[in-house]
């Protein structure tokens, strides 16, 4: 279990100031000027080796996609983008990092911004997070003040703005690509890819579009030293993690752990235990709805990791962990998400924005049971046309949690369909007397 | 080839109040010269909070003369987000997050208490102009759940009870916080902190201090 001192977010329940003054306090903006002057390169490398991976559900290695920016100027300007759109359902992590601890965030935004040659940083934040916008702008406000961004940013003799934008309710927008969509003013739709961001991103020009934790964890990183962000965790799946815990357990909550811990240890620890004790759990999604659903088999002994997950063919995602007791109608559960995609989907691609639609009508007969044994092999089937058929992965999260309750819960889907021919002839019988 | 060009100014029957248009202009001002559109979203929160939470035709083509863009990627950008209402809504918009993570702890029984209450369906206002009821997806606030938004607050670990007190407070014209209704901090466990109970001291912060060296502090 992570030990206080290793954790970086020493603030995430607001029970400190989350002002400049209490940030201070705790040590954020400690040596940022110093982590300047490493230089974009040395950056990059201890990024790079520290192994951190994206948080926001990829888990792309974050110092490669840095060291993707142009290393010479052509004189475009170049941008960091923050990717507070937090709307991955189960996922409620950024939203802690932005209300009480900004500075945090601020302090990464100032460091990964110089690492990769960056000229202004935005913060694209969802609409609905009025409140931590608001903070969030006092915690600018506060860092212009006292000369850490804006010109000479923390007196390095380097000008950096950072600029926040607030979207409107849209999912996708998520996806890095609508994302640069949105924030150029258009609606959310994803472009094709590539070019990547790096190349060709906000108007035109380099961009590297990154979560709100990956930035915030960097500059601590540095401070602390890689060898100490790589002695927690395994190889490759290195550092600490925010969890965010909700469903069924006794106490619902975010809470920053060792990458790799068991999953049942996570929740027994910090959430309280499942609703009822342990045995009366049903499927846990582990990494926020996109990511399959594990019965409760596999979360017995699973680890909370990139690679533990995928492993088990479903994925750490968020680490927004969904539980389900017994009690739950998994059926439902996959259902009301099949619901989510349909509404999120922008609609560009055929097979997403006919496919979620088409998903989530043939979910809501399973859950009755009113359709075929043959159509889940149907269904499946459809996920399959849908996924890997999209410009953006939006198409692949609406099919996952779908096959993720084939694989596991077949017999489910079966005993409701075989239930509900049952008692239709039940009920014809009754007629027919 | 022939030229589009917008008429400037011409506000019809909505214009920023003076307020406004100087709080547009500083929004304006974040995105490089030539790049106003990126403020589309910005400026149509301004313009539906001045209209009472709706955007009538006129404000979406108010905001489009004052980007210069073309109406159509204005209307465009206003169908696309949810969080624009293209027809009137109620003093308070009530949206009850119905995704699965609130759904797991009685999300629907929140709005079907709300519909009971209120006396009106998904989508509709109550007679009394008060509330607008509407089901969203998820908000981001999972660790809290049940939860809705109402204006521009959550109001988290909700029970229709809870709900129907916040509902009648609003009612009555009183000013209501936004927040878990359990009296915990953030998304921080209900019986309290699991961590964070023994960090250590530090030193305050020197942002131009010296480089770090590698392991330093570790």
């Amino acid at each position: 279990m992570l030990q206080d001192k290793d954790r970086v977010f020493t603030n995430l329940y607001g029970q400190d100031d989350w002002r400049l003054a209490g940030a201070l306090r705790r040590g954020v903006w400690d040596g940022t000027k110093g982590m300047i002057e490493l230089g974009r390169d040395e950056i990059v490398e201890r990024i790079k080796d520290s192994e951190l991976r994206g948080r926001g559900g990829a888990g792309f290695p974050a110092g490669l996609k840095w060291s993707f920016m142009p290393k010479e100027s052509d004189g475009r300007p170049r941008y960091l983008i923050v990717n507070a759109d937090e709307s991955e359902p189960g996922t409620c992590k950024d939203r802690e990092i932005l209300r009480n601890d900004p500075h945090r965030l601020l302090e990464g935004c100032v460091v990964a911004g110089f690492a990769m040659g960056a000229t202004a940083c935005y913060i694209y934040i969802r609409g609905e997070f009025y409140r931590e916008t608001e903070r969030l702008q006092q915690a600018i406000d506060e860092a212009y003040e006292a000369g850490l961004i804006g010109n000479n940013a923390c007196k390095s003799g380097w000008d950096y703005d950072i600029y926040l934008h607030r979207g409107a309710g849209a999912y996708i927008c998520g996806e890095e690509t609508a994302l640069l969509e949105s924030l150029e003013g258009k609606k959310g739709q994803p472009r094709l890819k590539p070019p990547f961001p790096a190349a060709v991103g906000l108007y035109g020009c380099p961009s590297t579009v990154n979560n709100v934790e990956t930035i915030a964890v960097a500059p601590e990183i540095l401070r602390r030293g890689v060898a100490w962000w790589t002695g927690l965790g395994r190889p490759r799946n290195t550092g600490t993690k925010i969890f965010s815990i909700s469903g069924h357990v006794e106490q619902p909550c975010n809470v920053e752990e060792e990458m790799g811990i068991p999953l049942k240890e996570l929740i027994e620890t910090h959430a309280g235990g499942v609703r009822g004790g342990w045995d009366n759990l049903l499927a846990v999604i582990p990494g926020g709805s996109s990511v399959p659903l594990l019965p409760k088999s596999i979360c017995d002994t699973v680890l909370m990791d990139f690679d533990s997950l995928q492993a088990v063919k479903s994925g750490l995602g968020t680490a927004a962990v969904i539980v389900m007791d017994t009690s739950t109608d998994v059926v439902a559960a996959i259902a009301n998400l099949s619901h989510f995609y349909m509404h999120e989907s922008c609609g560009q691609c055929t097979p997403c924005r006919e496919g979620t639609g088409w998903m989530w009508r043939v979910m809501t007969r399973m859950v009755e049971g009113r359709a075929g044994i043959d159509e889940i092999d149907t269904l499946l089937d459809v996920t399959r046309q849908v996924e890997g058929h999209t410009i953006c992965a939006l198409g692949d999260a609406a099919a996952w949690p779908i096959q993720g309750l084939i694989r596991h819960f077949r017999p489910e889907l079966e005993r409701r369909i075989l239930e509900y021919k049952t008692s239709g002839r039940v009920a014809a019988q009754a007629a027919a007397e | 080839m022939k030229m589009t060009r917008y008429r400037e100014g011409e506000p019809g029957d909505f214009a920023f109040t003076a307020e406004d248009r100087a709080r547009a202009r500083v929004l304006v001002a974040r995105y490089p010269e030539g790049r106003q559109a990126s403020a589309v979203i910005a400026l149509l929160d301004l313009a539906q909070r001045q209209s009472g939470g709706w955007l009538p035709r006129e404000a979406v083509e108010y905001v489009a003369n004052f980007l210069e863009m073309a109406p159509i990627r204005v209307y465009e950008v206003a169908s696309f987000y949810s969080m624009f209402n293209l027809e009137p809504v109620g003093r308070h918009l009530v949206q009850v997050c119905r995704t699965t993570p609130c759904w797991l702890r009685g999300a629907a029984e929140l709005t079907e208490s709300c519909c009971e209450k209120l006396g009106v369906g998904l989508g509709e206002t109550s007679a009394d102009g008060e509330f607008t009821l509407v089901e969203v997806e998820c908000l981001g606030a999972c660790a809290n759940a049940p939860m809705v938004q109402i204006g521009d607050d959550y109001y988290e670990d909700l029970t229709p009870e809870r709900l129907g007190q916040i509902l009648d407070d609003l009612k009555a014209g009183k000013e209501v916080p936004g927040g878990s209704r359990i009296g915990r901090q953030s998304s921080m466990a209900e019986g309290g902190m699991t961590t964070l109970k023994d960090l250590p001291e530090h030193a305050p912060s020197d942002p131009s201090g010296a480089p770090a060296a590698p392991g330093e502090g570790a």
